[in-house]
């Protein structure tokens, strides 16, 4: 019997159209915009003006404050302007606009892991600063600064690291490529991290559909690690959240608006690991990162290793150009990801994939009224009503949606994919999210 | 470029609809059709259509001309009203009482309400119960079933009308069955028993059953739990006192089946909880077997389902699904 | 027969009986002392419950008044000139003076004037869409045309217009509860006073961005050069974070601004037309 989370989920089509495309680099794009915020937290602070000449792995962003992330220049060349550019949503951050002009190093990166130095060798501090330097923070899309994540807050005691191999968003590989072609550097990042944390033991989740990823993972495993386990897991929606992922390892359940660490696990994605091994190993900072580019109207749908800031539009164009008939540009999966209004948006820290939909996919459907089918209940991996979630977001019901713990909503999706009236449940729960948050901290 | 599309996500929908739905609803009705022809003859079609002409023909009017909305009644919820009203109809009900029957359960039961998704009490029972209160004695002229035979009409009684007589009597319950608990046989394929037209075969709806929970258009709580109650509660009773009919007589005889699969699962009017379709189920079989055997009337699942409608939205406000921890 | 008809009422009559008294104990027990003021508040005031006074409906606000006992900063905006001098009246009170506001919507980017990039297809909310993204158009606090003002509003005051997708307020309906201005999530509309012979004068752009940025965005935006601030005569006009601004105190209506504006973002309302119209093309060359 394999394992999974117990309370709703769903199953769609899984459509993994580049889970045999190797990860290939992709050619430097002629300029880079890399904004300044690419995660959840203070923006960093910019350290280049325009003019100056910066190196891959240079430092042009210093965090700013413990919640933050230093950010890198992903390319060598001039600096052409310090200035606010449009993100992925539309609205202006800071980003630093470069021209690339050949590829030439930073001096302290390595461009291989030095083969005298092992796991003892490395200190917890001199791994937690080398991720910190490195600017890595979480890849599966929710952006969270590593290193924070890695510091515990005093009186808890991690047990379990999780490593997020489950990529359950439908079309997405890049963590599956990630594990099938880097599974020996996984494995030694595994154990970094589980050093970091001191921990023993570790659990690295994979959904079943990726037989290929979990023979490989369990290779590398036989071959160099004790403590870690892999755990293939029964395909369902949304197996990645980290919620979801914990009770379906672990068999733990995180209390409703606790932290994974109260019941003595932390999770953190394959791409983040393999990011947070090459910070120690290299002291190569989180400069590019693999990106699956999909979709059933795209020409070569693929997995390419990316600079951060490249546009969309050249990874569009590697894999084959943007077909006529395309309707959305997503930044992400088609459950979780964020639909783009240009593909002049650009690759961040966080992207995992570019997924390209034709037109006739792309619409909703006029939604109805609410036949109270109760579908929602039953997939809504956290136990909550969406539907009640909608009429009282409609009406602005604040402190009812608290009470029907709003705050719990992981917003997976599930409810307004299931719901045969196309009703748009999670538009309007987000909203309600929103103002409960407010109230909350309104409140403080 | 052409212009880009911007949505929240989810940019996937699963393909579900309303109309998937419905029309799944429809085709397990199919079984237990044909079984209500077989039995009935053409009179039973004749029924059918008539309250399914007359439900749509009011949604269209209403829709089209009260409300001045677009027009919904390819989601097949009137289809449905229409069938399950004629279901619950007996096949030789003169068809003006059909087209009043319908106009009720459409005006009153579910458009003065705002239509499908916002109707408190299930249509077709509305429907059903405006005419068994207001023309009881066509209502309840059972036909027995002689099929296609042109032979005038034969009216019986329901073998339900057989409970009150035995606890009138104080006599076992087997001994008035003609044919003893063999005849149970006969309540489950439908063959010689008066009823109306849906209740004519339990297996033909437990057949509708399967399918529905294959296409998986209703989860088996509700139907499950009906099930369960009755069982229990008349079994207690019968084993108390012989002159109760038995458990088995219960659940295959009267409006059981065709109220649990079909009527009490209807979305609108059920809980949304797994735990409220329980105690939903539960009342709506406890309630039967009570105005069954202690109420005035042979037959109770109608009364017993509105009920329970009635209930369903302070069950909702109390019985909230299983959170994630 | 006649027995069960006499028992049968004298039961009916018992369980009335003692209900009605069991009631009155009750009702006696759990009375609820309430200074009877209130009830003469709210009988004075709209009863339309709209919060416009900041107040959860017209009971609260009437609740409030007599717990304040004085008419300082209660207003209700929607009740006329003629409901705070009566509730003055009613409390033996002083009525503080009013002046009458209406809502305004500032942003003048209209279809043609400012060009759509992309398509929303999501809830029809404004809140949803700038949750988001910055909107079908380059403009990131222009209006999203969405109609979440014309939701919130009681009196059926204002509306999106079809053609220029802008909301219109329609002056003698509004009452200026500021319901709309709240539930706008971008902050454009705003309440000012009402002028006089309702005339008034006021920017029509709420976006920050840049001068170059807000001119790429929409042929109607603000692009804070500042000419009108040193036109102007009063000292009415500042200009911050890339916008003007006229405070509407000191405006004295003269109009200046509105024909120095080069790209025609302060809006005139209610004026009789001008014997030279001023040609707005000779300024943007």
């Amino acid at each position: 019997m394999l394992k999974t989370f117990t309370l709703g989920g769903i199953h769609p089509p899984r459509e993994k159209l580049s889970s045999g495309s190797a990860i290939t680099p992709l050619p430097l794009p002629e300029r880079v915009s890399i904004p300044l915020s690419q995660h959840i937290g203070a923006p960093a602070l910019p350290l280049v003006k325009k003019g100056d000449r910066v190196k891959v792995g240079q430092l042009i962003g210093e965090a700013a404050g413990f919640i933050s992330a230093n950010v890198h220049s992903s390319v060598s060349g001039v600096v052409l302007n310090v200035e606010e550019a449009v993100d992925a949503s539309g609205y202006a951050r800071l980003a630093v606009v470069i021209r690339v002009e050949g590829d030439e190093w930073d001096d302290r990166v390595k461009q291989r892991e030095s083969p005298d130095r092992y796991l003892s060798a490395y200190s917890r501090e001199e791994m937690l600063s080398a991720i910190q330097a490195a600017g890595v923070v979480g890849m599966g899309g929710a952006t969270f600064p590593t290193r924070v994540k890695l510091t515990p807050p005093t009186g808890s005691r991690p047990e379990i690291l999780i490593v997020n191999g489950a990529e359950c968003e439908p079309f997405l590989t890049a963590d599956h490529r990630l594990m099938v072609e880097r599974g020996r550097e996984l494995l030694i990042g595994t154990r970094f991290l589980m050093k970091a944390l001191g921990v023993e033991q570790a659990i690295i989740g994979i959904e079943n559909n990726k037989p290929d990823a979990i023979a490989k993972m369990r290779e590398a495993v036989a071959k160099h690690a004790l403590g870690i386990k892999v755990c293939p897991l029964k395909v369902k929606y949304p197996q990645g959240g980290e919620k979801q992922l914990i009770e379906a390892t672990t068999g733990r359940h995180v209390p409703s608006g606790a932290l994974p660490i109260s019941v003595g696990v932390v999770v953190h994605n394959v791409g983040t690991v393999y990011a947070a091994y090459e910070a120690i190993t290299m002291h190569k900072p989180l400069v590019e990162r693999v990106v699956t580019v999909t979709g059933k109207s795209l020409a070569r749908p693929g997995n390419y290793l990316c600079r951060v800031g490249t546009p969309v539009a050249c990874l569009i164009e590697a894999a084959g150009g943007l077909p006529g008939d395309t309707g959305k540009v997503i930044n992400g999966g088609p459950m979780m990801g964020k639909a783009l209004a240009s593909t002049d948006a650009v690759v961040t820290k966080g992207t995992s994939g570019v997924l390209v939909i034709p037109v006739g996919e792309a619409l909703r459907k006029p939604y109805r009224d609410c036949i109270r089918c109760t579908r929602c209940v039953q997939v809504c991996p956290m136990g909550l009503e969406p539907y009640l979630l909608m009429t009282l977001g409609e009406y602005q019901r604040t402190g009812e949606l608290e009470r029907e713990r709003v705050m719990d909503c992981i917003e997976c999706g599930a409810c307004s994919f299931a719901c045969p009236a196309y009703r748009p449940l999670l538009d309007v729960i987000r909203l309600g999210k929103s103002r409960v948050g407010q109230m909350i901290k309104s409140r403080k | 470029m052409n212009t880009l599309i911007v949505s929240p996500s989810p940019h996937v929908h699963g393909g579900d609809s309303i109309e998937r739905n419905m029309y799944g609803v429809l085709v397990a009705l199919l079984p237990a059709l044909f079984c209500s022809v077989f039995f009935f003859g053409w009179g039973a079609l004749r029924v059918t259509i008539a309250a399914v002409a007359s439900t749509v023909l009011f949604e269209y009017i209403i829709q089209r001309y009260l409300w001045r909305q677009p027009v919904a009644i390819k989601d097949g919820s009137a289809i449905i009203t229409g069938v399950l009203l004629a279901f619950n109809l007996p096949s030789t009900i003169p068809l003006w009482l059909v087209v009043l029957g319908a106009l009720v359960a459409i005006g009153v039961g579910k458009m003065s309400f705002g239509g499908l998704g916002n109707n408190i009490f299930n249509p077709a029972l509305v429907g059903r119960v405006f005419l068994l209160i207001s023309f009881p004695v066509q209502m309840t002229t059972w036909p027995v079933p002689n099929g296609f035979e042109t032979t005038d009409a034969v009216t019986g009684p329901t073998p339900l009308v057989l409970v009150k007589q035995a606890l009138r009597t104080q006599k076992p319950f087997a001994e008035l069955l003609p044919g003893g608990e063999h005849s149970l046989l006969e309540l489950g394929t439908g063959s010689g028993v008066a009823g109306s037209l849906g209740e004519i075969s339990a297996f033909a709806l437990l057949l509708g059953f399967a399918y529905l929970l294959l296409r998986r258009v209703i989860t088996w709580h509700v139907p499950v739990s009906i099930f369960l109650a009755i069982a229990l509660f008349s079994g207690v009773l019968h084993w108390s006192n012989p002159a109760y009919a038995s458990p088995l007589f219960h659940l295959l005889s009267g409006g059981v089946m065709l109220g649990a699969i079909f009527m009490a699962t209807d979305y609108v009017t059920s809980p949304m909880s797994r735990r409220g379709m329980w105690i939903y189920g539960v009342g709506i079989g406890v309630l039967t077997i009570v105005i069954r055997n202690f109420g005035a009337y042979p037959e109770g699942m109608s009364f017993a389902i509105l009920i329970m409608n009635a209930c369903t939205p302070l069950i909702n406000k109390y019985c909230k699904p299983k959170r994630f921890a | 027969m006649s027995s069960i008809i006499l028992y049968t009422t004298v039961s009916l009559c018992a369980t009335g009986i003692a209900s009605a008294v069991i009631l009155y104990l009750v009702a006696r027990k759990f009375r609820v002392e309430e200074d009877p003021r209130i009830d003469r508040v709210e009988a004075l005031l709209p009863g339309a419950n709209c919060g416009g006074c900041g107040k959860p409906g017209c009971r609260g606000f009437a609740e409030a008044i007599v717990k304040a006992n004085t008419l300082e900063g209660l207003c209700c905006p929607v009740g006329g000139e003629t409901t705070m001098p009566a509730i003055a009246a009613a409390l033996g009170l002083e009525a503080s003076a009013r002046v009458p506001r209406v809502a305004v919507v500032r942003c003048g980017g209209d279809r043609a004037r400012r060009p759509r990039y992309s398509r929303y297809d999501g809830y029809i909310s404004c809140a949803v869409e700038h949750a988001l993204y910055r909107g079908e158009s380059a403009c990131p606090f222009g209006c999203l045309g969405l109609g979440d003002c014309a939701r919130a509003c009681a009196f059926d005051a204002i509306r999106v217009e079809e053609s220029t997708g802008l909301p219109v307020v329609r002056e003698e309906a509004c009452v200026a509860c500021d319901a709309c201005a709240k539930a706008c999530p971008r902050g454009i509309i705003e309440l000012r006073d009402k002028g006089v012979k309702a005339r008034r004068v006021f920017v029509n752009c709420v976006n920050r961005d840049r001068g170059a940025l807000s001119r790429a965005a929409c042929g109607a935006s603000c692009i804070g050069c500042g000419k009108c601030a040193r036109d102007c005569s009063f000292g009415a006009i500042i200009v911050e974070n890339n916008l003007a601004y006229i405070d509407f105190h000191k405006c004295r209506l003269c109009r200046k601004c509105v024909s120095s504006c080069p790209t025609g973002a302060i809006r005139e309302e209610n004026f009789p037309p001008r014997k030279v119209e001023l040609s707005r093309i000779e300024f943007e060359n």
